[in-house]
């Protein structure tokens, strides 16, 4: 008996829903393997290569950026799916706003769009009980962006079982400026202007120091704590996608003992092979790194 | 591993071992370096005996080489960021003693060092001691520390005539006041040579810098000199103990054995830096790995946040 044109999309549909199903179970498999050994706490992007991959498809550079979207939506899954709370990402640069005006403007309002879309009820925030953190100079968007970031934060702030935070209008050194001018702000009226390290500050002499004093400088604790990402624990792996190898200003702070991979694969490409090579290096040289811990 | 040694100039003042002479283990005690691991215990305290074999003719302006195939001059970094890694680990590998896989990476640290001034690379970094290797045991560090000044002292008129300036940076409240001594005195007498600066980070990691600057800057809040608002990055970056040179930020920074982390080496400073890691163990490293290391960084497009037309 000859098949009906509905007949065949469903069983077309059907075949790619069998394929799906087939698909995710894989992975689940997969993923329980992966989780024998230790996984990351927190794993950050560097979500490098759209623009490559748009003029590699031969398209205009919005569709680059579009696609790298889901590319990211695919990579917060698995993160999520895995069991890794904390995910962070690059998404704008404050180096990124000398690039061209309408480069920008698209750009923000791809943003402007995202951001709006988790509030969404099928939302991978509701699908995750997702809390967003965006973490940035905030000043430096545009209104409408920056509300719409400061309604999200405010909306998921009682979610607390994965964690996702943006960078945008971010770069390290400007958090840490910030940081450093709250910690001078609040010590402002305490700070010991004789405690610069060059000088005679043996050991001896700093327990020697009123605990006063000693509490007057600024320690590390006081810059760490002022820093916008101390909401989250420092990275374990960052990985950067399309093969270039460097931070790019993001993280500097954070990074000090991170594991980091450069993919070579575009961001649009980066997929679930990337994240398992990652988290089995991770694996490899966190049993190095734990046995040298043992040993001090 | 790094070791906490005199980064090498291009040449050394030996002094020669008579062969037949000295009984071998007392040259060791007289002459040996130390070594410690900038990453967590277990490399091991290591000992590196400087070999005759190793003096070098002093380079001239008249030696300079010309660059290998494949490189281009007006690419070649200004700044160069080591983190040699790998001395314990090369030792082992071939059952030799810690301090064997550390004399061979001083081989290597020399021959880099003279490459770096062959070359036209203007700053060398290398990260010798990190502030994580003071939980080692005391008596481990007061014989490193002592090893160093020591060595410094002997390495005075050759580093001179070398025309290399040696800076030391770090947190020095904890080293020994002799030491100290040594220190300023070298950076003092080698202030005015141009060929090569030699920055040997000693006691530091990328935040003790950042906080030791935001005490600077907080210093300067509290005498009036500055309002809060002003602080910013320029600030900051004056601050940095990495000041002492026209270039403080690498364009390169390079790591031996394999492992994929800065552990906390600069910090402020490595924002844009192209970061290598190399799989060899530091002994290993050497010219060849430099090249490849300096053919990466130059097939590089460095764009700094912006868009490359």
């Amino acid at each position: 008996m000859a098949e009906v044109p509905g007949q065949i999309s469903c069983t077309g549909g059907g075949i790619s829903q069998f394929f799906e199903r087939v698909c995710g179970y894989s992975r689940r498999c997969l993923f329980r393997v992966i989780s024998m050994g230790p996984l990351p706490n927190h794993l950050a992007f560097i979500m490098d290569g759209n623009r490559r991959y748009a003029k590699k498809c031969g398209q205009e550079e919005g569709s680059g950026h579009k696609a790298g979207f889901s590319a990211l939506m695919s990579m917060l899954r698995y993160c999520y799916e895995l069991g890794i709370k904390y995910v962070t990402i690059y998404a704008f640069s404050i180096d990124n706003f000398r690039r061209k005006p309408e480069e920008v403007q698209s750009l923000m309002d791809l943003l402007l769009e995202k951001i709006k879309a988790l509030l969404e009820k099928e939302s991978i925030v509701h699908q995750y009980g997702m809390r967003v953190y965006f973490i940035g100079n905030l000043a430096l968007l545009s209104d409408q962006v920056r509300a719409a970031a400061e309604d999200v934060m405010k909306a998921t702030a009682k979610n607390s079982r994965v964690v996702l935070l943006v960078c945008i209008a971010y770069t390290s050194t400007d958090e840490i400026v910030q940081a450093v001018k709250k910690s001078c702000i609040s010590k402002s009226n305490d700070i010991d202007a004789s405690g610069i390290y060059k000088h005679d500050d043996t050991d001896s002499d700093i327990e020697g120091m009123d605990m006063e004093e000693q509490e007057k400088r600024i320690q590390l604790v006081d810059i760490e704590e002022n820093m916008q990402m101390s909401v989250a624990p420092d990275p374990d792996i960052v990985i950067r996608s399309s093969g270039e190898t460097r931070l790019s200003n993001f993280l500097l702070w954070q990074t000090g003992n991170s594991q980091l991979f450069s993919p070579a694969a575009l961001w649009p490409e980066i997929g679930l092979r990337h994240l398992v090579w990652a988290i089995l290096g991770f694996q490899r040289s966190h049993s190095y790194l734990e046995k040298k811990k043992k040993q001090v | 591993m790094l070791s906490l040694r005199v980064p090498a100039p291009t040449s050394f003042d030996f002094r020669r071992f008579n062969a037949g002479g000295l009984d071998r283990r007392w040259r060791l005690s007289r002459d040996c370096l130390f070594s410690l691991s900038p990453d967590f215990a277990g490399r091991g305290i290591g000992f590196g005996v400087r070999s005759a074999k190793s003096e070098m003719a002093p380079f001239t302006a008249a030696e300079e080489e010309t660059l290998p195939e494949g490189l281009q001059p007006e690419l070649m970094p200004k700044h160069v960021a080591v983190i040699m890694d790998g001395n314990g680990r090369w030792a082992k590998n071939r059952g030799l003693q810690p301090w064997d896989g550390h004399r061979a990476g001083v081989e290597a640290l020399r021959e880099i060092v003279e490459l770096c001034g062959k070359w036209g690379i203007q700053v060398l970094t290398v990260f010798a001691f990190s502030t994580d290797n003071w939980i080692r045991p005391k008596i481990e560090i007061d014989f490193l520390l002592s090893l160093f000044e020591r060595t410094l002292k002997s390495e005075f008129d050759t580093l001179a005539k070398n025309n290399v300036r040696i800076s030391v940076i770090g947190d020095s409240s904890k080293l020994p006041e002799s030491l100290i001594e040594v220190i300023n005195e070298v950076e003092e007498v080698t202030k005015n040579n141009t060929r090569l600066q030699l920055i040997v980070a000693v006691g530091y990691s990328g935040k003790y810098d950042v906080v030791q600057a935001c005490r600077g800057i907080a210093k300067r809040v509290k005498d009036g000199e500055i309002e809060v608002g002003e602080i910013d990055e320029r600030l900051i970056e004056q601050e940095l103990e990495t000041n002492c040179t026209e270039f403080p930020y690498p364009d390169l920074l390079i790591r031996t054995s394999g492992e994929l982390r800065v552990s906390n080496f600069l910090l402020w400073q490595l924002a844009y830096t192209e970061l290598f890691f190399a799989q060899e163990l530091w002994p290993d490293f050497g010219r060849s790995g430099f090249i490849e290391a300096l053919m990466s960084f130059q097939q590089r497009q460095r764009r700094f946040g912006g868009r490359k037309s």
